[in-house]
């Protein structure tokens, strides 16, 4: 009876969750699916109508612009985050004297929530409010930095508020990466009088492989649910210039009541999603494997 | 002890009873939570609980009645509706299709509103010819604002055609002065857009555009004209607009700092709040052209189980369409009543100007839906022209590719 017990207590204790997770996760996913095949507007429907969602959707202009923002936005936040995280991260570990401190002011922008970002760098960006009046009231009078308020360049704006939010974090993990390089390879390559940007580039960075992979999966998908950066320091605007897949999403849903709409955009998020995180499941699992 | 509490148990009970039986009941769901909104509701629930019933107060703050909405939605699928929902326009009907409103037009019959409201407006509270929603005031949209002091010192009467506020415009931009304050948020653009386009339109065109979405007047050549005139609205406009609210807008205004806004009579709030007096400080007029743009609230009636609920429903429809209410609340929100024969003895100039036109143009026919302020169409399709009128304003498009597109985004909003 015990030994019976004691081999089904772990079954018991994850069937909740598994159930939760089965209704509220999958269960949902279905659901949305389902409800991106009909005409709902106000209130979800049942009647499938085919793809109309899905053709609405590629037909809309606004869509297209939110997918092109997430693509320069989610290329330019990564990319930037990552080379800024490892610059900060190598250059800290140059076994500097105040690194706690150092380390302790670059980490910090990640314990503000988005929205306090999106708030600040929106009053700091605003050409009537922030850096722009600021060196203009120095003297400088033809200085112009006016990307919130330009369409073209408002999704830049974006960029530079989520950067500046992430990098400390990416920082963080790299730093943990470069310290669990093993000491005796290091030395070994000094002791052979090897430069040390060799060192990086050739030992150091290759064994980090795995903190490059984490540190990409953990921005991509920070960059795909991008919502509240944008409504706080942009509000999707000027017009619709700086609209999110998210964005959007949330304006057909709970603004516009067009929910079959909303459902659609959702899927095709999630599919955004998956493309990215699939990969990386699958190269995990085969490497348990092996 | 089991005695004492099976006692205290049946006692609760018939408290609870007792206060179930208590007359009439309604729950009310709306996004009047701020400083004038707040007060001119809670009128209505002073009223409310003179005349015996139990007001349940259900305020969703946020994202302009978004938040409320996703309240409601989730209230009406688990099947237990508040009594009455601040809804409006054609949202009203949208409602009536998913089959959860009431029918109250027992109590409308009873208070003759057919006679006391204009059509146009009498029209969005019926649902297939029963009333299902009670109008609370009439905002008008086609406002033009002005600081008189600038407009004296710069020997500018008020236009009464867009050429007229063009060359305004034009002169006070050369002296120095922002012709127009004006936020760049959607649904502002959208406002000036509308004004902008019942002047240009008129009255039948605009109602072609806007209410039957008629693809030959969406692509017309005055569509064109409407357009060329938003981009040289874009240039009477600061270029420290985007994301600015509305009522920071109408500051600069006050402050001298802008000529113009565009902007429903809410604005009238901002301005009696500081202080400023109508027909001195600034001026009212309506816009350039011809036609009155209204945004109606309206309270929609769900269906409500219970006759204590019901009574409240209709104590509730007949006190909001009340003379007493209409005055009071409007007043203090700084709309005029919906219905005709309120007094206006303690109104202000802009609100008697607001409700003789009102008045005339329904009789004229040319009493006409907002579309920005979501009256004249559902929320997917008045949202695509949004989109393409902000779209506009916000970059260097052509009028031909606007209109281009907003018919496209007209036709895939359907």
């Amino acid at each position: 009876m015990t030994a019976w017990l004691e081999r089904q207590i772990p079954k018991m204790v994850l069937a909740p969750s598994f159930v939760a997770v089965l209704i509220f996760v999958y269960g949902f996913i279905g659901w949305t699916a389902w409800v991106s095949l009909t005409r709902s507007r106000l209130l979800p429907k049942y009647d499938l109508h085919g793809f109309i969602q899905y053709k609405r959707l590629l037909a809309s202009p606004r869509w297209d612009t939110a997918m092109d923002n997430l693509f320069v936005f989610g290329a330019l936040f990564i990319g930037i985050s990552m080379l800024l995280g490892l610059l900060l991260a190598i250059l800290l570990d140059q076994k500097i004297r105040v690194e706690g401190v150092l380390r302790t002011i670059y980490l910090y922008p990640m314990a503000l929530s988005m929205i306090v970002t999106g708030t600040a760098w929106k009053w700091i960006m605003n050409p009537g409010l922030g850096l722009e009046a600021m060196v203009r009231s120095w003297g400088f009078e033809s200085f112009s930095f006016a990307w919130v308020i330009d369409p073209k360049m408002a999704i830049y704006a974006v960029v530079i508020a989520g950067v500046w939010q992430a990098s400390g974090f990416v920082m963080a993990l790299f730093l943990a990466g470069l310290r669990s390089v093993d000491g005796e390879i290091i030395k070994a390559a000094q002791v052979d009088g090897i430069p040390g940007w060799r060192i990086y580039s050739a030992i150091i960075l290759p064994s980090m492989a795995p903190i490059f992979l984490s540190a990409f999966i953990v921005l991509a998908h920070l960059a795909i649910k991008s919502f509240d950066l944008v409504i706080a320091l942009t509000g999707g605007g000027p017009g619709y210039a700086t609209d999110l897949p998210a964005t959007y999403m949330y304006a057909m849903a709970f603004s516009r009541g067009d929910i079959g709409q909303a459902a659609s955009s959702a899927m095709v998020m999630m599919a955004v999603v998956f493309a990215i995180v699939v990969p990386y499941l699958y190269s995990e699992l085969r490497a348990k494997h092996d | 002890m089991r005695n004492s509490v099976f006692a205290a148990t049946s006692t609760l009970a018939l408290l609870a009873a007792v206060s179930v039986s208590a007359g009439p009941q309604a729950e009310v769901l709306h996004w009047w939570t701020s400083g004038g909104e707040a007060k001119s509701v809670a009128v209505l629930q002073e009223e409310f609980a003179a005349n015996g019933g139990t007001w349940t107060d259900m305020p969703v703050a946020g994202g302009g009645g978004d938040a409320a909405m996703t309240a409601l939605r989730a209230r009406v699928l688990s099947g237990n509706a508040p009594a009455a929902v601040q809804l409006k326009g054609p949202a009203i009907q949208e409602w009536f299709d998913e089959g959860v409103l009431a029918d109250i037009s027992s109590v409308a019959e009873a208070e003759g509103w057919d006679k006391v409201l204009p059509a146009s407006i009498a029209a969005h509270m019926k649902c297939e010819g029963s009333w299902c929603a009670a109008p609370v005031n009439v905002h008008r949209v086609d406002w033009l604002w002005a600081n008189a002091e600038i407009l004296s010192a710069n020997d500018i009467e008020m236009p009464t055609s867009w050429a007229e506020f063009n060359a305004a415009a034009d002169k006070l931009q050369a002296a120095g002065v922002i012709p127009l304050a004006h936020g760049g948020q959607a649904w502002q653009d959208a406002t000036v857009f509308e004004v902008v386009a019942l002047g240009i339109l008129g009255v039948e065109g605009f109602h072609k555009a806007f209410v039957e979405l008629d693809p030959a007047t969406l692509t017309s050549d005055k569509m064109h004209a409407v357009f060329d005139q938003m981009r040289k609205m874009r240039g009477y406009v600061d270029s420290n607009f985007p994301g600015r609210d509305w009522n920071l807008a109408t500051s600069m205004v006050m402050n001298g700092e802008a000529a113009f806004q565009i902007m429903g009579d809410w604005a009238k709030g901002e301005f009696l709040a500081a202080g400023k007096v109508p027909g001195e400080d600034f001026l009212c007029a309506s816009a350039p052209g011809n036609g009155f743009l209204y945004n109606v609230d309206s309270f929609a009636m769900f269906d409500v189980d219970g006759a204590e609920k019901q009574d409240g429903q209709a104590l509730l429809a007949k006190l909001i369409v009340g003379q007493n209410f209409q005055k009071v609340f409007n007043l203090n929100k700084g709309s005029i009543p919906a219905r005709v024969d309120v007094n206006m003895a303690e109104f202000d100039s802009c609100a008697h100007l607001s409700a003789a036109e009102m008045t005339s143009s329904s009789k004229e026919g040319s009493l006409l839906p907002s579309y920005a302020h979501g009256m004249a169409l559902r929320g997917a399709q008045s949202g695509a022209i949004t989109d393409v009128v902000t779209a506009h304003f916000n970059s260097d498009m052509s009028s031909d590719e606007a209109v281009t597109m907003l018919e496209n985004a007209v036709r895939n909003s359907l």
